[in-house]
């Protein structure tokens, strides 16, 4: 399944300086392996796939957290829009 | 809490919004003493501060706040003559300023490309050295007992008040994560089932100062098990809700409004006919006048608030 990523402002270094970024993968797991054999630079930042996504890391996947859709076995349709962002203090609404 | 002026804020249905014959209530907290959520939690921390003995005459208080908390607890310190200070990342509206400055804060500033997040970490630095008493929003759990012990029991009142069901999702901003912890609390205990569902601004998508994705920052108060979904809502979707907001139901809300009630109409859709879901609307859109939020196209709007720590 090929999806769209988007990244956030203090990945992109990692990528070449790319917002968005095409990636492949059954479930979210894959993607993110994917991506990181694309762009080494990022697997750090993402944590060990092996053990779930890490607390200060957020992922969408079509605007729902991932986490809540199965983790890294979550489903990753066709042409859907995946979102990484960092897990920051906001919100002060 | 009442003496300091906290209201059971009206609860709204926006019927004209529903999406899927499901019944959509908010609780309209601008009616609260300085117009917005964060008045409870102002009030709950500083009480439970003077209660447990960590705070009395003299105190002086500093608090991170891209706003509404920061305004909240400058009234309360202003009542009661507590020196405070507020630490507010330097991109915000310019009302909240003037609000803080009225208020009497004595007022810093962090860079506005950190947001929150960088107000948070420095204020954190500057209370130890400087020996002030930082009552810390993201970290007390006066915040999300205050919306379980106040918010989230008036929300089944008034519905019962109603005839109406017990909700079966309750929607809410994410932030400091009381607001949703708090309500959730409350309501789960009548009703083991409820959703409780987050609607996210992206926050962190273009704040610079972290070195790596793990100088994050989870609050901790929120418990992600606590949760059963969590839905990122774009600044765009989050203008054109409150636009709807104000445009068909006549209500002049705050842009966390519009991501709240966004998410609670896409949570609606996965509901059964028939059902309820509560939000809460926190402020109304007073003091973000001077950002363009409400003037040309959602495009245009968009592009202009680009430049604020809206969240």
């Amino acid at each position: 399944m090929s999806v769209t990523v988007n990244l956030p402002t203090i990945l992109r270094q990692h990528a070449d300086g790319a917002r968005v970024v095409k990636a492949t993968g059954d479930n979210l797991g894959q993607v993110l392996a994917d991506l990181t054999a694309a762009f080494p630079g990022l697997a750090d930042h993402l944590g060990a796939s092996e053990t779930g996504l890490p607390r200060y890391v957020n992922v969408f996947v079509d605007g729902e957290d991932a986490r809540y859709l199965g983790g890294l076995e979550a489903t990753v349709p066709d042409g859907s829009e995946i979102t990484i962002l960092p897990a920051v203090a906001g919100g002060d609404q | 809490m009442r003496e300091l002026g906290i209201a059971t804020s009206p609860l709204l249905r926006l019927a004209s919004l529903e999406a899927n014959r499901v019944r959509l209530y908010a609780k309209a907290e601008w009616h609260q003493p300085t117009g917005s959520v964060k008045d409870r939690i102002a009030a709950a921390m500083i009480a439970t501060a003077e209660s447990d003995g960590l705070i009395g005459p003299g105190a002086e208080l500093l608090e991170p706040s891209s706003g509404n908390t920061g305004i909240a607890m400058a009234r309360i310190a202003r009542i009661v003559g507590y020196d405070f200070t507020v630490l507010v990342p330097d991109n915000v509206s310019v009302e909240r300023i003037q609000l803080l400055e009225a208020f009497g804060a004595r007022i810093r500033f962090s860079p506005g490309l950190e947001g929150s997040n960088g107000a948070v970490w420095r204020a954190a630095e500057m209370a130890a050295a400087e020996n002030k008493t930082m009552l810390h929003q993201y970290e007390n759990e006066a915040n999300p007992d205050a919306h379980e012990s106040t918010t989230g029991p008036e929300i089944l009142d008034q519905l019962a008040e109603m005839g109406e069901r017990i909700p079966s999702a309750v929607v809410a901003c994410l932030g400091t994560g009381g607001t949703l912890m708090g309500i959730g609390r409350a309501l789960r205990a009548v009703s083991s089932d409820v959703r409780v569902v987050a609607a996210e601004p992206p926050v962190g998508e273009e704040i610079a100062g972290l070195r790596s994705m793990s100088d994050g920052y989870v609050p901790p108060i929120f418990r992600a098990e606590e949760l059963d979904g969590r839905i990122l809502i774009r600044t765009g979707a989050s203008i054109a809700t409150t636009r709807r907001l104000v445009e068909e139901v006549g209500l002049f809300c705050g842009p966390s409004s519009g991501a709240a009630v966004a998410a609670a109409l896409k949570v609606s859709e996965r509901l059964e006919p028939g059902s309820v879901v509560v939000t809460v609307l926190p402020d109304a859109g007073w003091k973000y006048l001077s950002t363009g939020l409400y003037q040309g196209s959602v495009e245009a709007a968009e592009e202009q608030v680009s430049d604020f720590t809206l969240w």
